[in-house]
């Protein structure tokens, strides 16, 4: 693989993380438990899908084919998909989708802090727009880490669970396999090994002060990266996708 | 438009901007927020740089079609809007009289400016913003929810006059 397919899969990666978080959260609308966190998980997942557009765009511009945001969003199958495994998990209760969020926010957080230092402008550009956003994101699923964490009975046994069940996906942020050494050595991207010192300190951090305990490390699934996925992700594009694929095409 | 004696000068074209209402929050303009970037001619195109307040907001491409449209009416035929992502759009790019319509109309403007935000690492220990209320000016106001009819936008509330508002988040 040459270091421009390298970057076309990195930029997948980017997209797709984006592009399926800011599908789930979108399937909130209009159940959330309250209003505000309907307009709140709305809007976070507004500034995910364009962010998504942005990665996308690029990516499809890298790779040369003719294939834009739209196309390479609606038209690939789950195989094709390089999201990481944590953002396709089920959104569950709240205390699961925020505790999820939490996990990617810090990560995402950190990634794109690395990002803006790449050597190619147009990533150090997206990453910089994004990095605000995400920032303000940080900031609020942080917040709701405590407020369940450290709130009743049952809303820290609640929290305590999503932590410990979405916690086997966390390992996955932080291992770098070929396309992250070729964006390294190439100065476009920032080492993930590199992210998890800092993830740790203000996830240990969070759970501390939110009366939380963090599971040990161990046992970590993998393969989203890859394009191997749990059961979850092709549902997700069922959803998704059937307006495209139905009526092929079709445009707003 | 041919040459350069019927173009109108930049002067001209961005009082014209000035009268743009951004579709969302129509009390202020475009020129208002600082979306409009840079206002040029290239020989005979015009060329006007606009930049996204939010990655996801769908208000940019309205804004680009107004503003096509706006100028368009004023006899200008050769324009071409380009789209600029860097530097990134900060709320300190909106003017004073932004600011003042913005309180005008019950919005409460930014309340720090975002060159001097720390980290987000350093945002968690600082003590929460204070808003104060566009209606009554009392300072005794709380944060409803993170976010607003828009995503540019918090919603407030006070508490001494009781007005639920929104509030302009600083990034």
């Amino acid at each position: 693989m040459n270091e421009q397919e390298a970057l076309f899969e990195y930029l997948l990666r980017l997209g797709d993380n984006a592009l399926i978080l800011g599908h789930r959260l979108s399937e909130w609308c209009g159940h959330s438990p309250a209003l505000e966190e309907d307009l709140a998980l709305s809007n976070v997942a507004l500034d995910l899908i364009g962010q998504t557009q942005l990665w996308l765009n690029l990516a499809g511009e890298i790779e040369g084919k003719g294939r834009d945001a739209d196309k390479l969003a609606y038209l690939r199958d789950a195989r094709d998909f390089r999201n990481l495994l944590l953002v396709e998990q089920p959104n569950g209760d709240f205390a699961m989708t925020m505790a999820r969020q939490f996990y990617f926010d810090a990560w995402h957080y950190l990634q794109l802090q690395g990002l803006t230092g790449s050597k190619e402008s147009r990533i150090a550009e997206i990453a910089a727009k994004s990095l605000k956003e995400v920032a303000y994101h940080l900031e609020r699923s942080r917040d709701w880490v405590l407020r369940l964490g450290d709130g009743t009975e049952e809303s820290h046994r609640r929290m305590q669970a999503a932590i410990d069940d979405l916690w086997m996906y966390t390992g996955e942020l932080f291992e770098a396999d070929e396309i992250d050494r070729t964006m390294i050595q190439a100065g476009l991207g920032p080492d993930p090994s590199a992210l998890q010192e800092s993830w740790l300190d203000l996830v240990r951090a969070t759970a501390e002060e939110a009366t939380l305990a963090l599971p040990q490390p161990g046992w970590a699934q993998r393969g989203g990266k890859r394009g191997i996925h749990t059961e979850h992700l092709g549902y997700i594009l069922a959803d998704l996708q059937f307006l495209q694929r139905a009526y092929p095409n079709a445009v707003w | 438009m041919t040459g350069s004696l019927t173009q109108p000068d930049l002067g001209q074209v961005r009082t014209w901007l000035q009268e743009i209402p951004d579709p969302e929050v129509p009390a202020v303009s475009v020129m208002d927020l600082g979306i409009v970037r840079e206002v040029r001619w290239e020989n005979d195109e015009l060329v006007v740089a606009i930049t996204p307040t939010y990655s996801g907001c769908p208000a940019t491409s309205v804004i680009a079609l107004d503003i096509e449209a706006a100028l368009r009416a004023k006899g200008l035929e050769h324009l071409r809007i380009e789209r600029r992502l860097s530097p990134p759009w900060t709320t300190d790019w909106i003017s004073e009289e932004g600011r003042r319509k913005l309180e005008a109309y019950g919005i409460a403007p930014p309340a720090e400016r975002a060159g001097d935000s720390p980290s987000p690492f350093d945002r968690f220990l600082r003590k929460p913003l204070v808003v104060a209320c566009p209606r009554c000016k009392s300072e005794n106001t709380h944060r409803v929810s993170e976010f607003g009819s828009t995503p540019c936008k918090a919603q407030y509330q006070c508490r001494d006059c009781l007005e639920p508002f929104d509030y302009f988040k600083c990034i």
